[in-house]
């Protein structure tokens, strides 16, 4: 009789979202920034985004053939690694600059960590960040978008091929200031291959929202966050008011807001935690842009709250339902 | 006494950098090139030996209360004179070491083989010990030096690598590169020798078990 019970630790409702299918719906949700960058940049976008994509399903499966783990490649969280980071890359890097992040952000950030869930931080953004900080010259050439027009088929070479890249390179808008919020929001200006297009952007982000794979808390916070703080400082510096859109339609922000800012693993569980999380990614991108010496800050912010993650995830815990907060003295005794 | 196994222990068992992860601030910060880090290495060593020597003998003489000052003052003499040899001799490692020539005084690595060793042994298995410990680190810090000079600036000692060039990785000579690098070789050196973590760590190979009187072993009992 007893063994007809089951005795298992809760949740005991289970849905039917496995990790394979949100990784896939995470990727699909892409598409549409990855189409976006074919048409801006090229066949050679597509080229980086199939690239990376590959190096990092080896990578992993590499990784766990050597630690003698389960092969896990076929989850696609490996793939939507290598594809996210593809987006976080200029057009023209060369490949071997872009296979060494994949392999930094599958084998040292997520494999060396426990694999898949015990990552501490996001492995695509580490690997951007460690590409950013290896290859600083390479990893901010800018290309204006359809530069490949006047190519013709050199197009799917790296920066080396171009000719006269100064010709067809020029500063992210989010430094120059000068681009107009509706090419912003397509994405017709230089930047990396999917943090140009907000609309594309958007598309995918609204999907993933509708369909209950992302919840809204964290990329609201983060874009809402920011709002208010460029505001203020727009207000307060005395600047046009169109500084406000145009500091979250240019830059990485929307990429990172959707598809970063909502990872899983590495940011907190509850929804106050999420609020905190997408506050604290405003407050320091605001932060970086206006005060330190870099044009972006969205990378080294989530970055950061993905380190504060475990103390957001304590100071938010929830309350089982009729528990009384127990005072710090007894719970240090007990 | 076996004096060879007082020479051999520093090398690979007992390596201060990458077993008992003492000295990690010259480690992390000189390592940018292998030339550093083998001056960094040579001069501590040279210390590490005369100041093991030296308080080996004085080890009756130095009363217990006041112990930490009479070493200190031992060793930051060797310093000062290492300090003033590099400079006459080597003025362009002096200059890229900088501040880090004067700190070999409140590096862990001497001060915790005279606490550890030279107060209890006589002078020659100290000055082994020191020797032993010394080449340790300094084979460290060229390890780590060469693999973040060669990735980080395409070079070793200061030639050109072939096939290095417009291929370097700057990050490994960041300072976040440090703390891979030295992630990577202590991980590397200890899948080499085979070495596991301890099961159970008794207070034989405590560090703080003068200060915390056996605590934990009551604890987990």
């Amino acid at each position: 009789m007893a063994s007809l019970f089951t005795v298992s630790p809760s949740p005991h409702i289970r849905g039917n979202l496995t990790t394979q299918k949100i990784m896939f719906l995470v990727i699909l949700a892409l598409c549409p920034a990855i189409a976006a960058a074919t048409v801006l940049f090229g066949l050679r976008a597509m080229l980086l985004v199939v690239f990376c994509g590959g190096i990092s399903v080896l990578t992993e499966l590499i990784c766990q053939k050597l630690m003698k783990k389960d092969i896990t490649v076929s989850d696609g969280s490996a793939l939507l690694t290598g594809v996210l980071l593809a987006l976080n890359l200029p057009v023209t890097l060369p490949l071997w600059e872009a296979a060494i992040g994949c392999i930094f952000a599958v084998a040292v950030v997520k494999q060396l960590f426990g694999g898949l869930g015990c990552n501490f931080a996001n492995p695509a953004i580490t690997g951007r960040v460690f590409l950013l900080l290896s290859f600083a010259g390479d990893m901010t050439t800018w290309v204006k978008p359809f530069y490949y027009r006047s190519m013709g088929s050199g197009m799917l070479s790296s920066s080396a091929g171009i000719e006269n890249l100064d010709a067809v390179t020029g500063a992210t808008p989010l430094a120059s200031g000068d681009a107009d919020l509706l090419s912003l929001f397509v994405g017709n200006v230089g930047g990396s291959l999917g943090e140009t297009s907000a609309l594309a952007l958007l598309v995918g982000g609204v999907f993933l929202l509708l369909i209950g794979v992302i919840s809204y808390h964290a990329p609201v916070a983060y874009l809402g966050s920011l709002a208010v703080l460029e505001l203020i400082y727009t207000l307060a510096s005395g600047g046009e008011l169109t500084a406000v859109p145009y500091a979250l339609l240019s830059g990485g922000v929307i990429l990172g807001a959707f598809f970063m800012a909502t990872d899983y693993v590495t940011t907190p569980i509850t929804g106050k935690g999420k609020l905190l999380f997408g506050i604290g990614c405003g407050l320091l991108t605001f932060v970086i842009r206006e005060f330190a010496s870099m044009p972006e800050g969205c990378s080294f912010s989530i970055l950061l709250m993905n380190l504060l993650t475990p103390y957001i995830d304590r100071l938010t815990m929830t309350r089982p339902l009729g528990a009384k907060l127990v005072a710090k003295e007894e719970s240090t005794n007990g | 006494m076996n004096y060879g196994k007082e020479f051999l222990k520093g090398l690979i068992q007992e390596n201060p950098v990458l077993v008992s992860l003492l000295g990690m601030c010259p480690t992390l910060a000189v390592t940018t090139g292998a030339f550093n880090g083998i001056g960094m290495g040579l001069s501590t060593m040279f210390v590490l030996i005369c100041s093991n020597i030296v308080i080996s003998l004085l080890r009756r003489a130095i009363p217990q209360q006041v112990k930490l000052p009479c070493y200190i003052v031992i060793i930051a003499s060797f310093v000062t004179l290492i300090q003033f040899l590099v400079h006459g001799f080597v003025p362009a490692l002096y200059t890229s070491l900088g501040a880090f020539l004067e700190l070999i005084t409140v590096n862990c690595i001497i001060l915790g083989r005279a606490e550890m060793f030279a107060s209890k042994n006589n002078p020659i298995a100290s000055a082994l010990d020191g020797a032993g410990m010394g080449l340790g680190f300094t084979l460290a810090l060229f390890l780590m030096g060469s693999i973040r000079e060669i990735f980080g600036s395409g070079t070793w000692m200061g030639l050109s690598v072939p096939g290095m060039a417009g291929h370097t990785i700057s990050l490994f000579v960041m300072p976040a590169g440090g703390f891979l690098t030295l992630g990577f070789v202590i991980a590397i050196v200890c899948a080499i020798s085979n070495r596991k973590p301890p099961k159970k760590l008794g207070c034989a190979a405590c560090p703080n078990a003068a200060s915390c009187g056996a605590g934990c072993e009551e604890a987990d009992a």
